[in-house]
């Protein structure tokens, strides 16, 4: 157990340092930085000045390496507009962003795991279908689009809920519905899917024949085993709610790290931009790091790979 | 046509097939088709509702804050979601596919070293990724398709290498390599074929979420140029007028949701038909 957690730890290790490449080239692929960072109307001489200044004129490989060095320090450069550490900007945001993701994460689950499980137990049956359409609608809405009409309802026609900003739990309503959605989707469908697979097996039938109560036999037997491949899309969800936060938290005008880099992308400030890349891929590695512990716990066999 | 045939048992897919062709017909052919010019602005005509009369003439879905007919320009506006939607899909089957095989085919340096790739793609979200390089490199058609196209190959190579890690070991794979077959030889004319059918289905529900994706990008003005109509682009316009004007951007957003919901409903049952296995590989 300790051994394959130590594997997969190192291995987390060597995929941060990849995206700490990637974040890197992010603001050269295009070229010279130095234009990215400017306003368009910026002088020759200024953007010169500006290239020497931030070291963009010195060998790659020597960028890199300083990069690196002040990025292991928790230094990922400083904001040009605010004038503030970047990953300081950054960290003040994420207690934000952790309450609405957490919050649709929790509403996506309520929603999940109960329909599908009653789908798969009573396959075919009117909730059943109801579960099926449910998953196909979150999947197929554009969650902007949704987020759009939720406003135009719940605010603007009932005034029930604020329209935007952060302002107490009724601003956590509407942004965590439109980011749960899609989420919602995929965990149904494929809880329910690898529920039915289950419920068929042999074991399964075993325990039943032994004459076990069924409320066991679903719940300590079948969703223990149908668990492990929702555990997995669980951690790349975490991926897609970090993600879809970028346009829930700019519709909701919602003080979280999506608004913050949409804004860090229209002000030029860059260093912003590869501080909340870092940040959030980062936060997915350690995720997926805990999903791997769980699938250690889950399923015995690969406690000794 | 057995094929097809047999996809037609199943009423509701059929119907989202033909809804596909629809689409993707208008997005060929839809502009020579309009009822009114998508671009023509007519400000006497400004936000009409649904099915709206103006001298005679009908506005089947109203018109937006310029008095522009917007069923006109959603049948348009169906090129850029469709171009991107296949094309991108395209850059990113091939991609995923030709990593995919080189991984499952030689599981040793360069195998683990694409499966590390996959895992940094994956620890990046993807929708951050393409802002941030569609920031970078400037909104455009092509760097739209190319940065969706890059960033979603990892499903491809996941569901490759595992079909060619069992495949490689099959008796007629050997045979081929003991008869003296090259490489690449075996891998295009025996493992490619084997894998093609878990290709299409991944394709063809990939589709459906690059339109999507295209669409979020357009609503933050990161996708094509704002003169060209998008869905996304439109609903993004029509959010100001929301309050008196409901429809501006709840047509678009419709549109969206009917094209995806047709998409899926193919792609599920051609999985269904093809590849039943695939139902644990989303995510």
């Amino acid at each position: 157990m300790l051994g394959y957690l130590l594997s997969r730890l190192l291995y987390a290790i060597g995929v941060v340092f990849g995206v700490s490449v990637a974040v890197f080239f992010l603001i050269r692929i295009g070229g010279d930085p130095s234009a990215l960072f400017l306003p368009p109307d910026a002088t020759l001489a200024d953007i010169a000045r500006f290239r020497t200044e931030m070291g963009f004129d010195r060998p790659l490989s020597a960028q890199y390496l300083d990069f690196m060095g002040r990025a292991l320090h928790g230094d990922l450069g400083q904001s040009l507009r605010y004038q503030e550490p970047a990953l300081r900007l950054v960290l003040e945001r994420v207690p934000a962003t952790l309450q609405l993701s957490s919050v649709a994460l929790l509403l996506a689950l309520l929603v999940s795991v109960p329909l599908a499980i009653t789908g798969a137990v009573y396959r075919g049956s009117a909730l059943d279908r109801t579960g099926l359409v449910i998953s196909m609608v979150g999947e197929s809405f554009p969650s902007f689009w949704l987020s759009i009409m939720l406003i135009l309802i719940l605010s603007q026609h009932f005034h029930m809920l604020p329209a935007s900003g952060n302002s107490g739990w009724q601003s956590l309503i509407m942004p965590a519905i439109s980011l749960a959605a899609y989420s919602t989707a995929i965990i149904t469908r494929l809880l329910r899917s690898s529920m039915i697979e289950v419920l068929q097996s042999d074991y399964i039938r075993t325990a039943r024949g032994k004459g076990l109560a069924s409320g066991l036999v679903i719940f300590k037997h079948a969703l223990r085993n149908a668990a492990i491949p929702t555990v997995t899309v669980l951690g790349l969800q975490i991926g897609a709610l970090l993600g879809g936060a970028v346009i829930t938290e700019q519709i909701f005008a919602y003080p979280g790290i999506g608004r913050l880099a949409i804004q860090a992308i229209s002000n030029r400030d860059f260093t912003v931009v590869q501080a909340f890349v870092m940040f959030t891929a980062i936060v997915i590695v350690v995720i997926n790091l805990i999903v791997d512990a769980c699938y250690a716990l889950l399923d015995p066999r690969l406690r000794k790979g | 046509m057995q094929f097809l045939k047999r996809f037609a048992r199943a009423k509701l897919p059929t119907l989202g097939l033909l809804i596909v062709v629809i689409v993707m017909v208008d997005a060929l052919v839809g502009r020579w088709l309009t009822p009114y010019d998508p671009m023509a602005q007519n400000i006497m005509k400004r936000l009409m509702p649904p099915l709206g009369v103006d001298g005679g003439r009908l506005h089947l879905l109203g018109t937006e804050a310029l008095g522009r007919d917007i069923l006109s320009r959603l049948m348009v506006g169906a090129q850029v979601s469709m171009l991107v939607g296949f094309a991108s899909v395209l850059v990113s089957g091939i991609v995923g596919v030709a990593l995919g095989m080189i991984a499952g085919y030689d599981d040793r340096r360069i195998g683990r070293a694409i499966m590390a790739l996959t895992d940094i793609q994956l620890a990046i979200p993807f929708l951050v990724l393409s802002i941030a390089v569609i920031a970078v490199l400037g909104p455009s058609l092509w760097n739209l398709i190319l940065v969706l196209g890059l960033t979603n190959w990892v499903q491809y190579a996941r569901v490759v290498r595992a079909e060619c890690l069992t495949l490689r070991n099959r008796e007629y794979v050997q045979a081929a390599r003991a008869l003296g077959a090259s490489t690449p030889r075996i891998l295009l004319r025996h493992l490619l074929p084997n894998v093609l059918p878990a290709v299409v289905v991944i394709s063809s529900l990939l589709v459906a979420r690059m339109i999507l994706f295209e669409s979020s990008l357009s609503f933050l003005g990161l996708g094509v140029p704002p003169s060209i109509p998008t869905w996304g682009g439109m609903i993004s316009d029509g959010r100001n007028y929301m309050a008196n004007a409901w429809w501006v951007a709840a047509m678009p957003g419709l549109a969206i949701f009917i094209t995806v919901v047709a998409i899926n409903l193919v792609g599920d049952r051609l999985r269904d038909m093809l590849d039943p296995r695939l139902k644990q590989m989303e995510g």
